[in-house]
């Protein structure tokens, strides 16, 4: 009975409390090479990795006898866990929504994402507005709140979105100029996306001068009058700050290059450039930038700006130095990033360190998160996946994912659930059935 | 086998120079329908498979390809592509997939398919040789550009089973029409045919109102009605035929229904749930016609039918979504093997162009999810050739069959194996595409 109690106490703590031991496994650290051993774990902290460690009282032990562990994936192009539409179309600068405000914690894809390694994930706004809208870093922590799946401490980030897309609202069906219900809504060109966007630059500019100015007399002990606050302006000052990422949606060299010489002109860092199919085109422009690429492997031809994509361009970047990371921009294609790394094998010949850095720590730096994860490193948060075999091999599959060393996917566990679940689904909806009155005469019963 | 030697050798004579005589020695190979061979050599004559064994004499003047350390299959075939009919999803202009028109079995896909296109080369990269096109698209065009969402259509067009390579639609040719496409009435919004309703909610009408339930069945029963009128309609067209009634004139739609009614032709129907697997195999009965069921994203009661009438099916993408939000994460993973166990004859589509070339991993995600790999190979090679009336000509390396192999450095199902030689009926195809030669040009930007 005592002990019953004791144990009933003990599952009443954090998890993470406990040490977790994984051993026996393949572990791709991606930073400082794969090795044969173990991985330990300490208050959601990764404590200790090699082929010997010192085994921590009391752990839990997970055995993952040829099994791999690799970090949890990091796609950096994500809309899953967004209450409703992505975009807000209406205006051309949409810089005062924020994704954080629609954070949907129940979306089911946080849990499908889990199940394919995905721990971390860019959650952006989409791709309608030249200037879109603030982005939110996030951890796949299914069964927490909103508030429990932000990363916290990652800079926040904006999206700008070139080409086909912002145009679009530009051009309703129909054409601009016959009668219809829609009105066009400025730009409609890419010279007018690239007009906006200095716009809104040019505007925040001046406000950050109003606000420099407001600083300065302050720091004089003058007595000053702040500057009203805009709301519009506020992000956009931050990114002119350096304080805030710009990922920016893109497809062709001509408006990749845009976009970097306009960031030249008003002095800040264009962090990624999304999608970029036509990167490699400009390879050498963006590495001088040092801004970073985060592309698709190999979709093509789904539109016009996507007819010069090659499933290269991960590659052509990783020979250019520059930092590159291959994401998802979907929630079926976010399960297996692992196997979209090893596209970048297969076309242009990358190692698979290098491949597996496109989904972990590329990504990771890219959102500027890379001292906390996208490597397995002793002081980085426990963030893992385990898989069955190796998992550039597109017949692996992922066995366990932890973050912050507590275990939130588990594929055992999944499938062993499900047998009670289908019986819980059937009684529902037979309970469902006995209370709904019958369908009036007329109404043909279905068979 | 003496005699088979002379033919070879005359063969070679009259052909010592053409382009797709050619011996593949010492490769492993993997006739799909046999167990692989360790360092064999395949012959190659006027494009067909001439011979394969450990011992094959080179004849005099040969192209002989050093296959050491790599390994031959069969090329690939996709039974479910737009390929040549559709470039550029978004751009109206460049789909040729969805015709207007309610009944339209007169359409042929294959001549409107555009040889050069450039989905041909990279897909051939792949080893990919043979595909299924299919005119049953929704005539592509989004975002704006597009037309509205097309009326009603229960017939589409002919399929066509091309090569992958060819001059011309004519020369790509392996057999017009494969199967005619059929669109059969399903419960629920044309956008997801035969999905709306679960069955096990369908008793939850009072919920939703039951006038929507009624007018959705009353709409079916209709269209049901009106696609069995067609084809009872071209019946009675065949049987004035064959009575050489005078006075008959000639009908292109009865016309194109004729090879179908004579059991000699299959319609493709696409068929998501177990429901409208069951209806779409009741009317083929009815009917008395073959039919091939394309894109099942769920079995249930349906398997033991197929299995009983021996119904094929050709699954969609298995890197999709589950259907519904409390169905298994892996619900689309599993089903190649659930269908395998179930005992039905089936092969793999991936029904979208930019995704052809991902074929063998589709595959290889049902393998990591319970198929065995051999059944996964076979879905892509010998099982669709069986399935399109082809498994004489394709989807094996066997003597007499269509020299269409690939040669890889790997395990073909895995990403990173790469490929060494295509050849589709024995002429090797250049290994470049539209995306290579940008990668060779832009590795080496000055």
């Amino acid at each position: 009975m005592r002990q019953s109690w004791i144990l009933a106490l003990a599952a009443l703590a954090p998890l993470n409390a406990q040490p977790i031991v994984i051993q026996n496994a393949t572990i791709m650290t991606v930073t400082s090479g794969t090795l044969q051993g173990s991985v330990v774990i300490k208050d959601g902290k990764i404590a200790d990795v090699g082929e010997k460690v010192m085994m921590p009282q009391h752990a839990t032990i997970i055995d993952a006898g040829g099994q791999y562990v690799i970090p949890g994936i990091i796609d950096c192009h994500s809309h899953i866990a967004v209450d409703g539409n992505v975009n807000e179309g209406t205006v051309a600068v949409s810089s005062m929504v924020n994704i954080k405000d629609v954070i949907n914690p129940e979306d089911i894809a946080i849990y499908r994402a889990l199940a394919g390694g995905v721990t971390t994930a860019n959650i952006l706004h989409g791709s309608a507005n030249p200037i879109g809208g603030q982005t939110i870093v996030l951890k796949m922590r299914w069964g927490k709140d909103a508030q429990g799946l932000i990363f916290e401490g990652a800079l926040p980030g904006i999206k700008f979105a070139l080409g086909e897309n912002p145009k679009r609202p530009g051009n309703p069906p129909g054409g601009r100029f016959s009668a219809q219900t829609m009105p066009a809504r400025y730009p409609a060109t890419r010279m007018g996306v690239e007009d906006t966007i200095r716009e809104a630059l040019n505007e925040a500019k001046a406000y950050k001068a109003e606000w420099d100015e407001y600083g300065a007399k302050v720091a004089r002990g003058e007595h000053a009058i702040p500057p009203r606050k805009d709301l519009k302006l506020e992000p956009l000052k931050e990114v002119l700050e350096g304080k805030r990422y710009v990922h920016a949606h893109c497809y062709r060299e001509d408006e990749i290059l845009m976009l970097l010489r306009v960031a030249d002109d008003y002095g800040f860092k264009i962090r990624t450039l999304q999608h970029a199919l036509e990167a490699y085109k400009v390879a050498r422009e963006i590495g001088a930038s040092g801004t970073g690429v985060s592309t698709f492997s190999d979709w093509w031809a789904f539109k016009i700006e996507a007819y010069d994509a090659i499933p290269f361009n991960a590659a052509i970047m990783q020979k250019n130095g520059i930092v590159v990371s291959l994401n998802s921009d979907d929630e079926e294609l976010i399960r297996h990033l692992n196997t979209e790394a090893a596209k970048a094998m297969k076309y242009g010949g990358v190692s698979e360190t290098e491949a597996l850095a496109m989904v972990t720590i590329n990504p990771a730096k890219q959102l500027g998160i890379d001292s906390r994860v996208g490597s397995i490193e002793v002081g980085k948060d426990a963030d893992l996946a385990i898989y069955d075999r190796d998992p550039l091999s597109d017949y692996a599959k992922v066995q366990k994912v932890l973050i912050d060393g507590q275990v939130y996917f588990d594929r055992d566990s999944d499938v062993g659930a499900r047998p009670a679940k289908a019986l819980e689904k059937q009684k529902l909806i037979d309970n469902e059935k006995k209370s709904q009155p019958k369908p009036p005469a007329g109404g043909r019963p279905v068979e | 086998m003496r005699l088979l030697g002379i033919l070879i050798a005359f063969a070679l004579a009259a052909s010592a120079a053409s382009n797709n005589t050619v011996l593949i020695r010492g490769a492993d190979v993997y006739p799909v329908v046999s167990a692989p061979v360790k360092a064999a050599s395949i012959l190659v004559v006027d494009g067909k498979i001439a011979e394969i064994g450990l011992k094959v004499i080179a004849p005099k003047g040969v192209r002989v390809v050093d296959g050491r350390g790599l390994r031959v299959y069969p090329g690939m075939i996709d039974s479910g592509t737009e390929l040549g009919l559709s470039e550029i999803e978004m751009i109206r202009e460049t789909v040729d997939t969805g015709e207007l028109g309610e009944f339209m079995p007169q359409l042929r896909a294959l001549a409107s398919v555009n040889s050069d296109s450039e989905h041909f080369a990279v897909v051939r990269l792949a080893g990919i040789t043979t595909v299924v096109t299919l005119p049953a698209g929704d005539g592509g065009g989004g975002g704006g550009g597009g037309r509205p969402a097309a009326a009603r259509q229960y017939i589409s067009g002919q399929a066509a089973l091309i090569h992958t390579f060819g001059w011309t639609w004519e020369d790509m040719t392996f057999s017009s029409p494969a199967a005619v496409y059929v669109r059969f009435p399903a419960l629920g919004p044309p956008s997801e045919r035969g999905g709306a309703i679960p069955e096990n909610i369908a008793g939850l009408a009072g919920m939703t109102g039951t006038a929507t339930l009624t007018q959705m069945m009353r709409t079916y029963q209709q269209e049901v009605t009106k696609l069995t009128e067609f084809f009872e309609e071209a019946r009675r067209y065949q049987k004035a035929k064959a009575a050489n009634l005078p006075g008959l004139v000639r009908d292109l739609k009865y016309e194109s229904m004729l090879p179908v009614l004579e059991g000699k032709l299959p319609v493709a129907v696409a068929a998501a749930t177990p429901r409208a697997i069951h209806d779409a195999i009741r009317f083929a009965g009815q009917q008395n016609v073959k039919i091939v069921i394309m894109q099942p994203r769920e079995f249930g009661s349906a398997a033991a039918e197929l299995k009983a009438k021996n119904i094929p099916v050709i699954l969609g993408r298995v890197l999709a979504l589950p259907r519904g939000q409390d169905e298994p994460y892996d619900q689309a993973f599993t089903l190649p093997a659930e269908v395998y166990k179930a005992g039905i004859k089936f092969a793999f589509g991936t029904f979208e162009n930019q995704f052809v070339r991902n074929l063998p991993y589709q595959a290889a995600t049902a393998v990591a999810f319970g198929l065995p790999p051999d059944e996964a190979l076979k879905a892509i090679t010998i099982n669709p050739a069986q399935i399109w009336g082809a498994g004489d000509q394709l989807g094996s390396i066997e003597q007499g069959k269509s020299a269409d192999l690939m040669v890889t450095t790997g395990d073909p199902l895995e990403i990173q194996t790469q490929m060494k030689h295509v050849f589709i009926r024995g002429r090797e195809i250049e290994l470049s595409s539209k995306q290579t030669r940008l990668y060779d040009r832009y590795l080496n930007r000055q």
